[in-house]
């Protein structure tokens, strides 16, 4: 709460130049207060946490808990794997649901509702549930398969240097955030006069799909990227419990040993994911902005 | 001529219990600007569809220039249309919306630049080939969409309602641009419209769709003077429907004898069909007809007057005849002797016309 104190002037402040057009200027006070309070409530334990990191009650100011996470063990594959299964969530994930929502439509408007549905479950089943069945279901592997394309393809899928079963579990775990985000950019478009136009001009689907859709659907195709990035990079309970480690297993794996550090990564993780949510973002908005 | 035939044979399509087409036939000859009239969900617009492939009859065919299209995808058909919704591509400006077709022919970017900034002239819009869709009104939209069913040269243009989205003064002059363009490119046209003004000032024929079905079609001036069933007489123009008594072969109707159009129903009690213009309207003092309402209309005017037993006539008339005729004036009215349409008499008690066009 002590924190709060600076924020206080300028709550007061705003009442008081009582000014002609009042309600422009008060709005603004207020909009100015609820953005203080927010940053407070964000920043506070952000900067104590960079606080705690830089500041050795020895030595004084030192980044050396920084310097310490590049050289760390299994800093790089763990970050590469994070990066890596995010990908493929992004790709898979899309691939699977835009033609999907598509098809259902234009084609099959009645469909729309349990698709919704679907796609909304996995924010209904706890991620522990989620895993249990997983695992359950990577544990049965009966001898006599052993010999089968089956059985192989269960280890292949747990295959530690690229774990596909995490790129899966991620799929349905991002699914809601996805459906949503492409529901709302379609729903900003006339789908179907925009296809039967694209159609109408001799385009075949999949030229309607790349050059009339993709293109037209960019803000929504961005935030679930972005949205399902943030997802995977912060995913743990899965990885965790079937015995993966990714960037977010691995931070807290580290955090035993060294407290200053385990600190440093986590901010360093935050930085990481706003640089890149960043970067997808302006990519997005610049595209758009060009055509 | 460009254009080729379409032939619609027994065109039928239902969704779930709903028909929407009950075996539509109908020919469009080379050429021709036909325009679908009706109400909604009289089944034009999918009878557009079908020759478009955005729709597959249950049964029936499609024929275009005599060949069957009806199992032909969409994007392999040989028709342009242009849409009731603004329908360019939001991320492409004018003249790429115009030649999205030629890319996907992949013509050379060269050539079909050089052919959008043609068709883009043709429709009035030579120098907003670099604006984008949100850059431009309804009605330039509706333009560039022309120019890019255009493109590809089909045989049939298929216009979907493309002026229902515009503001009425924009609604006549480019329905007229059509008309002019359609005429030079002598392409077949299929003109969907619920507005019956828009289907009489620029179709060769007018067919007029009822339920899935083809009520009337005909030349405008057919269709409106010889409306063939009551339902055409009353959805194209305004009608009056006065009680008549039949008497053989002619119709009695205040106080004059007519002679009958078309089928004769069989009770003498009859609702005789009359124009508002085909009525005559003499002011008098003492007329046996009284001004209720008169709206003026600039060249017409338009009265509202009730017989002494009640019933209520609208008349055209002139507007400088109309000075002296204002609400509460008399007049005799007298009907243009020319044959009339008849229809069984309608139960329902009240029988004013609607106030429409």
């Amino acid at each position: 709460m002590a924190a709060l104190t600076p924020a206080a002037p300028p709550v007061t402040d705003a009442p008081a130049p009582a000014r002609r057009p009042g309600r422009p200027r008060a709005g603004r006070g207020w909009r100015g207060a609820v953005l203080v309070i927010a940053a407070v409530y964000f920043l506070t334990p952000l900067l104590a946490s960079f606080v705690f990191t830089v500041n050795d009650p020895v030595t004084g100011f030192t980044l050396d808990a920084y310097l310490e996470i590049f050289s760390a063990e299994g800093f790089v594959s763990s970050l590469l794997l994070s990066l890596g299964l995010a990908a493929a969530t992004i790709v898979t994930v899309l691939v699977l649901t835009l033609p999907a929502m598509l098809a259902a439509r234009l084609s099959a408007p009645r469909l729309r509702p349990v698709l919704e549905v679907l796609c909304t479950l996995p924010l209904v089943v706890p991620p522990i549930t989620f895993v249990a069945g997983i695992s359950t279901v990577l544990r049965w592997g009966p001898d006599y398969l052993a010999t089968t394309p089956f059985y192989m393809t269960l280890i292949a899928v747990q295959n530690p240097s690229f774990p596909v079963v995490l790129v899966i579990a991620n799929v349905v775990l991002a699914l809601p955030f996805v459906y949503r985000a492409l529901d709302a950019g379609l729903g900003a478009m006339d789908v179907r006069t925009l296809v039967e136009a694209a159609r109408n001009c001799g385009a075949s689907w999949p030229h309607v799909l790349l050059r009339v859709i993709i293109p037209n659907l960019k803000s929504g195709l961005a935030s679930a990227s972005f949205l399902t990035l943030a997802l995977v990079l912060g995913e743990y309970t899965v990885a965790r419990l079937l015995g993966f480690q990714p960037f977010s297993v691995w931070i807290v794996t580290i955090s035993g040993s060294n407290a200053a550090m385990s600190v440093a990564v986590s901010i360093f993780s935050l930085l990481l994911t706003w640089l890149l949510l960043l970067v997808l973002s302006t990519a997005g908005t610049r595209r758009r902005r060009q055509s | 001529m460009n254009g080729a035939q379409v032939e619609f044979r027994g065109l039928r399509r239902a969704f779930g219990t709903t028909v929407a087409l009950d075996g539509l036939d109908l020919t469009v000859a080379p050429g021709e600007l036909i325009a679908l009239l009706g109400p909604s969900g009289c089944g034009k617009t999918t009878a557009l569809r079908c020759v478009a492939g955005f729709e597959t009859p249950d049964a029936g065919a499609v024929l275009v220039g005599g060949e069957d299209i009806t199992r032909v995808p969409a994007n392999r058909r040989d028709a342009g249309m242009v849409f009731q919704s603004y329908s360019l591509f939001p991320n492409l400006n004018a003249r790429d919306n115009v030649a999205f077709g030629m890319r996907v022919r992949k013509v050379p970017a060269a050539k079909r630049h050089a052919r959008a900034a043609e068709l883009l002239e043709l429709v009035g819009l030579p120098s907003q080939g670099g604006r984008y869709p949100h850059q431009l009104s309804g009605g330039q939209q509706q333009r560039v969409a022309l120019a890019r069913a255009l493109a590809l040269e089909p045989s049939v243009l298929l216009l979907d309602e493309p002026l229902s989205a515009l503001d009425a003064k924009v609604r006549v002059t480019l329905r007229e641009e059509i008309r002019r363009l359609q005429l030079s490119l002598g392409i077949t046209t299929i003109f969907v419209t619920h507005d019956q003004e828009e289907a009489l000032s620029v179709a060769d024929h007018v067919a007029v769709l009822k339920d899935g079905r083809l009520e009337q079609v005909g030349t405008p001036a057919e269709v409106y003077d010889r409306p063939a069933t009551p339902f055409v007489a009353e959805f194209v123009g305004t009608m009056n429907h006065l009680p008549g008594r039949l008497d053989g072969d002619q119709v009695e109707v205040i106080g004059q004898r007519l002679p009958v159009h078309g089928e004769v129903p069989a009770g003498p009690d009859v609702d005789v069909l009359v124009r508002p213009e085909t009525v005559l309207v003499t002011a008098a003092h003492d007329g046996d007809a009284e001004v209720v309402t008169a709206s003026f209309r600039g060249a017409s005017v338009r009265l509202r007057l009730r017989l002494a037993d009640g019933t209520e006539v609208l008349a055209d008339l002139p507007g400088h005849d109309a000075t002296r005729l204002g609400p509460g004036g008399r007049a005799f009215l007298r009907l243009v002797r020319r044959p009339v349409l008849v229809a069984p008499r309608a139960t329902a008690p009240a029988k004013v016309p609607a106030a429409g066009v």
